[in-house]
């Protein structure tokens, strides 16, 4: 018989009985749903109370352009948003900045100044409409033009709620927008957090994001083990702030993927949410039960999808969705069937919400809470899962820990390396694609069998127009002021959020904002290893 | 054989990059890595003063075309026209051709197999 494996590398059997969940304490290891440490899920009805939250990643060319998007999803039935911003605007570059040239628009939105964050939420209620900002080194900014935007729409502060990103580690892992050194990053992220908690009661001021780190090659167990490690160093963060952990721990959330093999995903967040429990009570000592709950997007997992017959896609997708419903998400989003190719159409994010909706409505996944509990598989799996991800978290620590992992380049190395491990057993077979290693079909033609979105260049033009006409009409001395004020922040010690808060609502630029920070803190030096 | 990997423009996405690097070294190619965020003028010194055969440029951004363009242009005006410039990422089909004129040699969208690529440099087959 097949030798088969776990993402996570354990060896899988062909029959599980009582035997293998013979090790379970069902009282300590599993409990109820709502109740610690939380393995069958967050809340004790689940999805019969209410279904996950719909939130596809959406944003290209122009503010003008995205909000005509979203208001397209949300007439079909998408009850939140998640923002997709361009290259510059994630790196604090001007749309006008000779790097940015050619990158203007193309993978997100362009923002350049608070008129562009007003036109991408003209006539949405920002009161009503839950909205995540996929923002990471620019987090602080972007978020203030947002809490401008609600503050314009007369949106009460205890009604807003916006998650941004604000996850800077996995940036240095995985994705790449940053722009400060390690150091002066992590204090943005502090102040925001800090800030938020504040003022903005509901926002959820960071994501904590396994997907990233995933999706640039690491494993299952890594994915929640490095997720977990990077949540414990912001929780420490805030800690040596004076913060008491449920001042902000509340409403810290998670972004995770769910593409792999169904079972494994649904045993890595049933194990996930009794260790992020475990550690935020017994760890750190929250006492709000809402301190220890693991609040999670799922989905993602572009990397699961292949360029050869694309349509396919679209029956992965649906498996996403089935096992980011069994893992008890509180909100899910889907890629998209065209990812392989370039960002999604209008058609593609339809058919992910549709997909959702499917899901949600036809198949019976949302009738019950966690309804693989009790499986003889599931359970086993999902202690194997716990052992695993305690034994990469305890590699994590011999770097020297999460913040000195990603300050080496160590834990860099050790995604590239899974990375490539993956890529040979993608050659080897011993992970099918179908239609790409298994099953190959007629090759790839000059034009795909599927329509796909095609970048209109005019949206650069209208976004330099944009930012050209708001330098000349905002009082330019209370922007350098406020500018001057946010680099004598940096200086010192305390929050930017004040000062940054200022800058924006005087129309300064994102890049003067950016550079004024910079000034101070210096650049990121990557350390380069693979 | 030398190869610089690179990474160009603003995408910070280097899991391909990092992938094809790990498979070329595996296959006896000596192999230098940028790191993320390299202009193409800083891409193009580095292929000189590392005196390579091949630069391969990894962009998932979508903006291969003007990327690929000014390494391709760069290369040209120092006099390292023979410096032979492959393009891998999430390229649409219908850019690869147009990749092609702008003085790529090789094309390797999203999809293509690994051996596929690894071969293209070690049969030198670019």
């Amino acid at each position: 018989m097949k030798e088969l494996r776990a993402h996570a590398g354990f060896p899988i059997k062909p029959v599980y009985g009582p035997q293998d969940a013979a090790g379970v304490d069902v009282e300590r290891d599993i409990g109820r749903p709502g109740e610690y440490p939380f393995t069958r899920g967050i809340h004790p009805h689940m999805y019969r109370e209410r279904l996950w939250t719909m939130r596809q990643y959406i944003g290209f060319g122009t503010p003008a352009e995205t909000n005509a998007r979203f208001k397209y999803l949300m007439a079909h039935g998408q009850d939140a948003l998640n923002v997709a911003f361009d290259l510059p605007t994630q790196l604090g570059l001007d749309s006008d900045d000779p790097r940015a040239e050619g990158e203007v628009g193309r993978v997100g939105m362009a923002v350049d100044s608070l008129a562009d964050m007003e036109e991408a939420f003209a006539g949405i209620p920002l009161d009503r409409v839950s909205v995540s900002l996929t923002i990471n080194g620019m987090a602080a900014p972007i978020t203030a033009m947002y809490y401008a935007v609600a503050a314009q729409q007369g949106a009460a502060a205890d009604r807003v709620v916006t998650t941004p990103q604000n996850d800077i580690l996995k940036e240095f892992i995985a994705r790449g927008t940053w722009v400060y050194p390690v150091e002066p990053s992590l204090r943005l992220v502090a102040d925001l957090i800090e800030f938020s908690a504040k003022r903005y009661p509901r926002s959820n001021p960071v994501s904590v994001c396994g997907y990233h780190i995933r999706e640039a090659g690491c494993t299952t167990a890594q994915e929640m083990a490095y997720g977990l490690a990077i949540a414990a160093a912001y929780v420490e963060l805030m800690l040596a702030r004076g913060m008491s952990v449920d001042d902000f721990a509340p409403r810290l959330s998670f972004n995770f993927t769910a593409w792999g093999k169904i079972f494994e995903e649904v045993a890595k967040f049933r194990a996930g949410r009794r260790l992020y429990a475990r550690m935020m009570r017994e760890r750190f000592g929250a006492r709000n039960p809402k301190s220890w709950m693991f609040r999670s997007l799922i989905g993602g997992g572009g990397s699961a999808f292949v360029m050869q017959e694309p349509e396919n896609n679209i029956v992965r997708g649906a498996y996403i969705a089935l096992a980011a419903a069994l893992s008890g998400a509180q909100t899910i989003a889907l890629p998209t069937y065209d990812e392989a190719y370039t960002i999604p159409s209008a058609k593609a994010q339809l058919l992910a919400l549709r997909t959702m909706q499917i899901c949600a409505e036809e198949s019976g996944a949302a009738d019950t809470v966690d309804p693989l509990a009790g499986s003889y598989y599931v359970e086993a799996l999902t202690g194997e899962m716990e052992t695993t991800i305690l034994a990469e978290l305890a590699r994590v620590e011999r770097m020297g820990g999460i913040v000195e992992a990603v300050k080496s380049g160590a834990l860099q190395a050790e995604v590239a390396r899974q990375a490539y491990f993956f890529e040979r057993k993608l050659v080897s077979g011993e992970i099918p694609k179908v239609a790409a290693n298994c099953h190959v079909g007629e090759p790839v033609g000059a034009d795909p069998e599927v329509e796909v979105y095609a970048f209109d260049p005019k949206a650069v033009e209208s976004q330099l127009a944009r930012l050209a006409r708001v330098r000349r009409e905002r009082d330019d001395r209370t922007a350098r002021t406020a500018l001057r004020r946010l680099s004598d922040g940096a200086r010192g010690a305390g929050n930017l959020m004040e000062p940054i808060m200022e800058c924006v609502k005087a129309y300064a630029t994102l890049g003067e904002i950016a550079r004024a920070m910079q000034d101070v803190f210096g650049e990121h030096k990557e350390s380069v290893k693979f | 054989m030398k190869v610089l990997i690179a990474k160009p423009g603003l995408d910070g996405h280097d899991r391909g990059a990092k992938v094809v690097a790990h498979a070329l070294r595996d296959a006896g190619v000596e192999v230098v890595y940028s790191g993320l965020k390299r202009t193409p003028e800083e891409i193009v010194q580095a292929a000189i003063q590392e005196d390579v055969d091949v630069v391969g440029l990894s962009v998932l951004s979508g903006a291969h075309a003007l990327l690929a363009r000014r390494v391709v242009e760069g290369l040209r005006a120092h006099g390292a026209g023979d410096i032979k410039v492959v393009v891998g990422g999430i390229i649409p089909p219908r850019d690869v051709a147009e990749l092609r004129r702008l003085g790529a040699a090789r094309v390797f969208p999203m999809g293509t197999p690994l051996p596929e690529i690894v071969d293209a440099f070690t049969k030198q087959d670019l």
